[in-house]
């Protein structure tokens, strides 16, 4: 459809329709707990209000959201860190009954007026990494959630049936029912959950209802992801965005959550009835012009979305490619993004909340499913984004309608294109070597590229199947870590070296050899390796712009606050600097998008009616940020050892990857370690791995230690009561549990630099216990 | 077919009439200026009309479908769906959709006729023009 003016009504997808019986879908749900409520006034971005809902109880209750909690957490996810807190324990892991599935909002979650402001953030203990795990999603939810009268939904306990929990504004309840003959999976459910709950049969109805699901891949697996709906009143497709990384939608279907449903009454462009409306309009506007005069000639978002970054990584050697041992691939220009623009439906608007410009949320309609439950069916495939196209990449397939079909797959499935990405690269690694074989992968012949092998993997996986395989795959790469070396079918240092994960969490889809900034971006994160927290691979490697430990760390303390703001706020990253004023690189600070942070403050204060300046928002995410890392010391992690990552992320582990870019490494070896090059000729690839190795890891060490000093943390990377007094908390409980593991840190030696200077190397201080002189 | 305003500059007296009536048409005051969705304004070479040409390029911005064609072919705005998102306002390639601080909702020239109706000097016509004619679409192009 390039024409574009089609008028909404005539507007055709091509996709398979179906006529739900919504009559009986409606006959078998049972109401088990009704709670009615008075919505409060929402007031300058705050319904000051969250909803606390049991499932095992079927408790439902309001808790009210103080100044107090205003002031420290801000909003979003620091709501979130706030709730869990008060109702977890220590020893709560992922499928523990007092675990909880948190959707929060933000202030500004829910304008219309500036790009991205429509995002939810859920936290969850996740099975993979059993710390808290965050996730920030587009789709309706979160703003409808709040123009229903809540900051924040917070879930616990577990049904014993499968049920749907309604948010329903119109009516002024809430409602847990039981859900028995819908569909599990997404594509399916959303439709049919919309269909029922919409109050009448229109485009414009529909639009008012907003689900999350997950779906049968997540019932097996670790890598259940939340799907949250947004109706496409001109493709008439209940679309959706992921909540994809940690299992989140494991923990939702382990709850028996079938579905959340939020149907919102009435909500216009101050809904949230902000202090100074005209000054969000004013930036809106500034915005929504920017990207309409500059993103064709930036990121080309709204034609290709982020898929444009798939030729960039793979002109940069960053492109993953059989499991991250290479960065780019003669094939790859199969899949740059030229390639999924043939297939995007055009001239829509595709944000994935309203207003969102950047429209970076593209579809393939009318999509033709080749094999699975759903084979001949004509669907809307959301997507591809650049991680999924990645996924594919690093598992070594080239067909664009390959990576389609696995894309929609995995949505409807619920599980996190990344994360069964990632993770099945390196089982077809592991293939390639014969530590896996297809007697052990339950007959698949699970090596790169093999095309079929992963979906039927996917669909055994979905079906639940039981063999031993598809069931300890399921769970990723840390426990299929285990289970090779416990069978000791392979050597164990190239298994834990090559399998991407940290803390129990799958990488996302970027080579990070060769920057040094890049792994700490990946390792010293809070819930695990996701480009989330820090991006600096083009600043550190390309542009060289932060060559010493000190600028390293420094960046690695601003950009990990910078971008934890959004999530405080409800807001989406991307419209910060996926398009940049047009002299931003005339600028003091390119890097920041000193504008655009401008632009943040303002919206913040318009929202809000405070008077904040740019180092006040920083100060918002520092808050939060020690927070989760104070709660994942809480629950027995988040300190140095749980910061390791593999050395594939780091240099190659295998001389094939040494081989192929001898060059590189001999000339690094010379450069770094200062090995004359006639020397490097008599040695072995072998030898000069080890060396190599030997260097990079001190090198990751020595950037673990400035990071931590810089972070205000111990050499452990436990915040110390200092800095958590100096951001202003005062509780006790907290303060005592943190200054206990220091305690116990210093009796087993731990406070102590990790990396070991040298004559004329220092590091960050000399000073014994240097948090106790702050 | 869809109908647009022509303004016959040389007979324009800056009067601002029209002004007054189109912001009559929006929001029922006779203030005119940046009320009224027709700005005429003095250059160097004589009176200019700024208004929406009706190429409904915002059309394929809205993302709640606030914005149709009308009986008259002039892209109306539904006050009642829109929910302020100012799209149509950003990515209006001539700034002919605009917003007002009385209220979140842009607004724009409907081809209603008010200001023709209000100018004594004639200045002011609703010409019908073919739709392809005038017809523009959202870019959507790969590459700059
Ligand atoms: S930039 Fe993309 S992901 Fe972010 S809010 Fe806009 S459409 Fe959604
Ligand atoms: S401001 Fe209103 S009419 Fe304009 S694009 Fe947004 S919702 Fe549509
Ligand atoms: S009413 Fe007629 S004469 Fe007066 S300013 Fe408008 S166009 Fe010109």
């Amino acid at each position: 459809m390039v024409e574009g003016q089609i008028t909404i009504t005539d507007y055709q997808t091509g996709n398979t329709k179906h006529n739900w019986d919504l009559q009986k879908l409606k006959k078998g749900h049972k109401i088990l707990t009704k709670y009615t409520y008075k919505k409060g006034e929402i007031n300058r971005g705050y319904a000051n209000r969250t909803l606390y809902v049991n499932l095992s109880t079927n408790t439902i209750k309001e808790k009210p959201v103080t100044n107090d909690m205003k002031k420290k957490f801000t909003g979003g996810r620091g709501f979130g860190l706030k709730l869990l807190w008060d109702e977890i324990q220590p020893t709560t892991r992922w499928d523990s009954e007092e675990n909880e599935l948190v959707i929060t909002t933000g202030p500004l979650c829910g304008n219309t007026q500036y790009p991205g402001s429509g995002k939810s953030i859920c936290l969850s203990i996740s099975p993979s990494t059993n710390i808290i795990c965050d996730c920030n999603v587009g789709g309706f939810f979160g703003s409808y959630l709040k123009f229903a009268g809540f900051d924040a939904l917070e879930i616990q306990g577990k049904a014993t049936k499968d049920v749907v929990l309604i948010v329903d504004d119109e009516a002024g309840e809430i409602r847990i029912e039981t859900a028995p003959h819908e569909e599990t999976n997404s594509h399916h459910l959303n439709e049919q959950l919309t269909h029922l709950y919409a109050s009448e049969d229109s485009e414009k109805a529909r639009q008012k209802i907003s689900v999350i699901s997950a779906g049968k891949g997540a019932e097996h697996s670790y890598w259940g992801c939340l799907n949250f709906s947004f109706w496409d009143i001109r493709r008439k497709v209940a679309r959706m965005k992921q909540a994809g990384r940690g299992g989140l939608g494991t923990v939702f279907r382990d709850k028996k959550i079938k579905a959340i449903v939020a149907k919102v009454k009435h909500f216009d462009g101050i809904s949230n009835h902000p202090a100074d409306p005209k000054k969000l309009a004013d930036v809106g506007i500034k915005l929504h012009r920017e990207i309409r005069d500059l993103d064709r000639y930036q990121c080309n978002m709204r034609t290709v979305g982020t898929g444009h970054l798939v030729e960039i990584m793979d002109q940069y050697d960053l492109l993953p490619t059989e499991n991250y041992r290479f960065g780019s691939f003669p094939k790859a220009s199969k899949i740059y993004s030229p390639k999924f623009y043939e297939h995007f439906t055009k001239i829509i608007p595709d944000g994935c909340w309203h207003g969102c410009t950047m429209a970076c949320s593209k579809t393939v309609d009318g999509f033709t499913i080749k094999t699975g439950p759903y084979k001949g069916e004509n669907v809307t495939v959301d997507g591809p984004e650049y991680e999924t196209i990645g996924a594919g990449s690093n598992m070594s397939l080239w067909d664009p309608e390959w990576i389609l079909e696995f894309n929609f797959y995995c949505d409807t499935y619920g599980i996190d294109t990344i994360s069964t990405g990632t993770a099945i690269a390196f089982y077809m690694e592991m293939y390639e070597y014969g530590i896996l074989n297809k007697e052990r992968c339950n007959g698949l012949e699970l090596c790169f590229g093999n095309a079929d092998a992963v979906l039927e993997f996917m669909h055994q996986l979905a079906q639940g199947n039981s063999s031993e395989f598809i069931t300890i795959a399921g769970k990723g790469t840390r426990r299929v870590k285990d289970w090779l070396i416990t069978n000791g079918w392979g050597d164990p240092a190239l298994i834990n070296e090559a399998g991407m994960e940290s803390k129990g969490l799958e990488f996302s889809e970027y080579v990070t050899k060769e920057s040094l900034a890049m792994q700490g971006g990946y390792g010293l994160t809070l819930k695990g390796p996701q480009h989330d927290e820090a991006w600096l691979i083009f600043m550190d490697m390309v542009n060289n712009a932060i060559p010493t430990f000190e600028d390293k760390a420094e960046a690695l303390h601003y950009f990990p606050m910078w971008r934890t703001w959004f999530g405080l706020n409800g807001l989406c990253k991307l419209p910060w600097n996926d398009v940049e004023p047009i002299n931003n690189a005339q600028t003091d600070e390119p890097s920041k998008v000193p504008e655009h942070v401008q632009n943040y403050v303002d919206i913040q204060n318009a929202m809000t009616g405070w008077n904040v300046d740019k180092n006040e928002l920083i100060l918002q995410s520092e808050r939060c940020y020690n927070w989760q890392r104070s709660m994942n010391v809480w629950l027995g992690r988040g300190q140095r050892k749980d910061d390791w990552i593999p050395y594939r992320s780091m240099g190659p582990v295998t001389e094939m990857e040494y081989i192929s870019r001898k060059e590189r490494y001999d000339k690094k070896l010379h450069e770094n370690l200062g090995i004359k090059k006639k020397d490097l000729e008599h040695k072995t690839v072998r030898e000069k791995l080890e060396l190599l190795y030997i260097y990079r890891r001190e090198q990751y060490e020595k950037l673990t230690d400035a990071v931590y000093y810089r972070r205000g943390w111990t050499p452990n990377g436990i915040p110390t009561p200092q800095k958590m007094k100096a951001l202003g908390f005062t509780d006790k409980k907290m303060l005592t549990i943190l200054q206990k593991k220091i305690d116990s840190d210093e009796k087993a030696g731990l406070n102590a630099w990790g990396g070991t200077y040298k004559k004329g190397e220092s590091p960050p201080t000399k000073t014994k216990k240097y948090w106790e002189h702050w | 077919m869809v109908n647009v305003l022509k303004f016959y500059p040389k007979k324009c007296k800056g009067c601002l009439e029209c002004e007054k009536a189109c912001s009559n048409v929006h929001f029922k005051t006779f203030d005119g200026k940046e009320k009224s969705a027709i700005r005429i304004t003095k250059t160097e070479k004589g009176y200019q009309m700024h208004v929406c040409d009706q190429r409904g390029l915002c059309l394929d911005m809205c993302p709640v479908g606030a914005l149709t064609r009308g009986k008259n072919g002039a892209v109306l705005l539904n006050v009642k769906t829109c929910i302020g998102c100012q799209a149509c306002v950003g990515f209006c390639p001539i700034g002919a959709m605009r917003k007002n601080d009385i209220r979140i909702e842009p607004f724009k020239c409907i081809s209603c006729g008010a200001c023709v109706r209000a100018c004594p000097e004639h200045a002011l016509e609703l010409m019908e023009k073919s739709l392809d004619a005038i017809k523009q679409v959202v870019y959507h192009k790969l590459g700059a």
